[in-house]
């Protein structure tokens, strides 16, 4: 693609210095988009979206906000009580991170669905991985800073787990917590480190876009684009669309902030941290709970060198990092589910898997949820590790289409 | 497909509700109570919120602390500046030291001065070991986030009130581990049941000026009232700014829609 000629003379000086307005026309008019994109496109935009929100309402907060044990609590009481839209701000971010999450897990699975992972966009996929990774570690510390009951028990919980290492477990524990309990040095790198990762965020989404921008965006035929009539410029038709896209999304964001902005959370972080009261039932975030649950089905040592706790903390981590190996371990031919009739369903069951294990997350740790976490982990890990291999050898595809255009120009002439 | 995805994505949104329900104990359901602060449109009675702050100054302030609310922020109620001096008046809190630079007086005690609208509630008690002392061992909670701290909020501190009962119902009592407890007081809402509060709710608990019948109900539905305002005093704002912005987003999404599907017009997708 050239680039365009400016005309305004201040424009084109500029320009031909620091190409910024190519810049910005390569990725908006100049860029081809396939143009049979459907609604599921319009996560990655809102992601985008959240996640600026995050970062704006979150530097507000942090001024009003105290990082100290004694003070954490109440300063973010002041904050909703005695700053002018403070409880604005805070029930934005408090609930922005749920609205994260949700569009973050619906754009993976819609990766899921499509086989977006596929060749050529293995480390476009890989970076989104790592997006995630990073947003829990965000999540997860910012949950810690308002310094309630579960804030303080949530972090002893999830840091004891990297106990569980051997020979390095317990000094990673003490680096984290800064002593030998949580409490304020934990408080205060933690806040730190809430503060820091949303622009390494900023910086790994900028490398996510620059793949797409180089391997292009799939699409719901998993049809690789091939003449221009497969395309349409990305500005003004995906613009509009992402725009009325955010429009709907605000709407269910907002919806929550003025009307059940606690739904998602859990009453007791509105108990002041007590290191000698422990709750009853210590919960995570609800976007942690599928994870939580693989956490803990592992109730077993594997074998004689993995301790259950050990194999907990790794199946946990495993069952992110799997999604990375997702290019390799998916060898079909075919990317989108659309033409893959056996496959198709089996990803309505992961689908169906993962939730139940949220659902399971959620429960204490007793049979008969042990059983059915433990099945349900199974299934998760069959799914990616053996039935996706073999499906991917041994389902016939449907045909797939020529090419984009055709397949758009016969549906508009039926 | 796109029905059972969205189908999908309904079910875990709600899923997350009901996921962090736990605990084999039992308790009905709870008590029927219908608020008018419930709702998209609900907002607080100030009436109500006025007879349940009569409430807790005449009856839960002698146990219970209010600790983020300032007596300033009692002008929602609709009481005026110097009401809120003449309330702010009736405590006293700590000085430091006086003029002199003296920490104690000549009798060895603190000095103190009236509360003003700007301080917060003043504690009844000078410390939680002071409390717990006075109630049998138990520490009385602060009340400022109740309402936000137990789950079902209100409706829960409503049953909790009401819920005191003579009788220990079949359900409660044939229950493994169950054990009576003779210096507790029985309540059927309460985890674990026995709890530290002497009931507290009776007809004619206080002396109503507006004419509002003086139930044990009608009390405990205006404390609960008050309670919510005390740890939601911003949700009369919050539920009408959110009426404006959500039209607002209304319009504008509908213009975008209109704005697509004009780009769309003569694009096959
Ligand atoms: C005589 C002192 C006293 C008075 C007066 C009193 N309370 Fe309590 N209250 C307590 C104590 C002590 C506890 C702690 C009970 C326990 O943990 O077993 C408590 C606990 C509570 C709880 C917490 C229940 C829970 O789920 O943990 C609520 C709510 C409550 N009181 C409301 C009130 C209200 C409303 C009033 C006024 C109508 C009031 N109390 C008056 C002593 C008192
Ligand atoms: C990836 C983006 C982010 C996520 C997912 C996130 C998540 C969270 C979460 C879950 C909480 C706890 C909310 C609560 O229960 O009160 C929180 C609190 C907080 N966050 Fe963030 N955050 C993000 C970005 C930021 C940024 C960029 C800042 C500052 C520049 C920030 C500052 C704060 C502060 C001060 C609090 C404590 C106040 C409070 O609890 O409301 N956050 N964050």
């Amino acid at each position: 693609m050239s680039s365009p000629e400016w005309n305004n003379p201040v424009i084109k000086w500029v320009d031909s210095r620091l190409p910024v307005f190519s810049l910005m026309h390569h990725s908006t008019a100049g860029y081809p988009t396939p143009r049979n994109l459907s609604y599921w496109w319009n996560f990655g935009s809102l992601a985008l979206t959240v996640l600026i929100v995050m970062i704006v309402t979150g530097i507000f907060l942090v001024m009003n906000y105290t990082p100290h044990v004694d003070m954490a609590f109440d300063s973010v009481e002041r904050i909703m009580r005695d700053v002018n839209y403070g409880w604005l701000l805070r029930y934005v971010h408090m609930n922005g991170a749920s609205m994260f999450f949700i569009v973050v897990y619906i754009h993976i699975f819609r990766g899921f669905y499509y086989g977006s992972y596929q060749a050529p966009r293995e480390l476009l996929w890989i970076l989104g991985v790592i997006i995630m990774l990073i947003m829990m570690g965000t999540a997860f510390m910012g949950y810690v800073l308002p310094w309630g009951q579960m804030s303080l028990w949530g972090a002893t919980v999830i840091t004891n787990l990297f106990s569980a290492f051997p020979i390095v477990g317990d000094f990673i524990v003490t680096l984290l917590w800064g002593g030998f309990s949580v409490d304020n040095p934990t408080l205060n790198r933690f806040f730190s480190l809430h503060y820091l990762l949303p622009f390494v965020l900023v910086g790994v989404v900028g490398l996510h876009l620059w793949a797409l921008h180089t391997s292009k965006s799939g699409n719901p035929l998993g049809i690789e684009v091939k003449q221009p009539e497969d395309t349409i410029p990305f500005h003004p038709y995906y613009t509009i669309k992402d725009l009325f896209g955010m429009g709907v999304f605000f709407m269910f964001f907002l919806a929550f902030v003025f009307w059940a902005p606690n739904y998602m959370g859990h009453p007791d972080n509105y108990i002041p941290a007590d290191p000698m009261v422990t709750p009853a039932h210590i919960v995570p975030e609800w976007y942690f709970l599928p994870f939580y649950a693989i956490l803990r089905a592992i109730t077993f040592d594997i074998f004689w060198f993995i301790p259950a706790k050990l194999g907990g903390v790794l199946a946990m981590f495993a069952s992110i990092l799997v999604w990375m190996a997702l290019p390799w371990l998916d060898r079909s031919k075919v990317r989108s589910c659309k033409f893959r009739p056996v496959y198709k369903w089996f990803f309505w069951v992961l689908l169906a898997d993962f939730i139940f294990l949220g659902y399971l997350g959620g429960k204490p740790a007793e049979q008969p949820y042990i059983i059915m976490a433990q099945l349900a982990t199974a299934y998760y890990f069959a799914h990616f590790l053996i039935i996706l291999p073999l499906m991917s050898k041994f389902e016939t595809s449907v045909e797939l289409p020529e090419s984009i255009a055709s397949a758009v120009l016969k549906k508009g002439d039926a | 497909m796109r029905k059972l995805m969205i189908a999908a994505v309904a079910a875990f949104t709600m899923s997350m509700g009901t996921a962090q329900a736990a605990g084999g104990e039992y308790h009905p359901d709870f008590k029927e109570a219908s608020w008018s602060f419930q709702g998209i449109f609900g907002q607080y009675d100030q009436a109500q919120l006025r007879r349940g702050f009569q409430i807790y100054n005449e009856v839960c302030s002698s146990c219970h602390g209010l600790r983020l609310v300032s007596y300033r922020n009692l002008s929602a109620l609709g009481f005026n500046e110097d009401e809120i001096k003449e309330i702010a008046a009736e405590k006293s809190v700590r000085v430091p030291h006086d003029e002199t630079g003296a920490e104690l007086n000549d009798d060895g005690e603190f000095f103190t001065r009236e509360a003003a609208p700007h301080d917060r509630f003043v504690n009844p008690f000078p410390n939680d070991a002071a409390a717990k002392d006075a109630n049998g061992g138990a520490l009385p909670p602060d009340l400022s986030l109740m309402a936000k701290a137990r789950m079902g909020g209100p409706d829960y501190i409503y049953s909790f009130l009401m819920g005191y009962a003579e009788e220990i119902p079949e359900e409660v009592s044939s229950q493994k581990g169950f054990a009576v407890n003779e210096d507790k007081n029985f309540n059927l809402y309460f985890p674990g049941y026995y709890n530290s509060m002497p009931p507290q709710i009776y007809d004619e608990l206080v002396e109503y000026e507006d004419g509002t019948p003086m139930t044990a109900q009608q009390h405990a539905l205006d404390i609960v009232a008050f309670l919510n305002w005390a740890a939601e005093p911003e949700l009369d704002e919050r539920k009408s700014l959110g009426l404006k912005v959500m039209l607002f987003l209304l319009v504008l999404t509908a213009m975008l829609y209109a704005l697509k599907r004009k780009i769309w017009a003569n694009v096959k997708h």
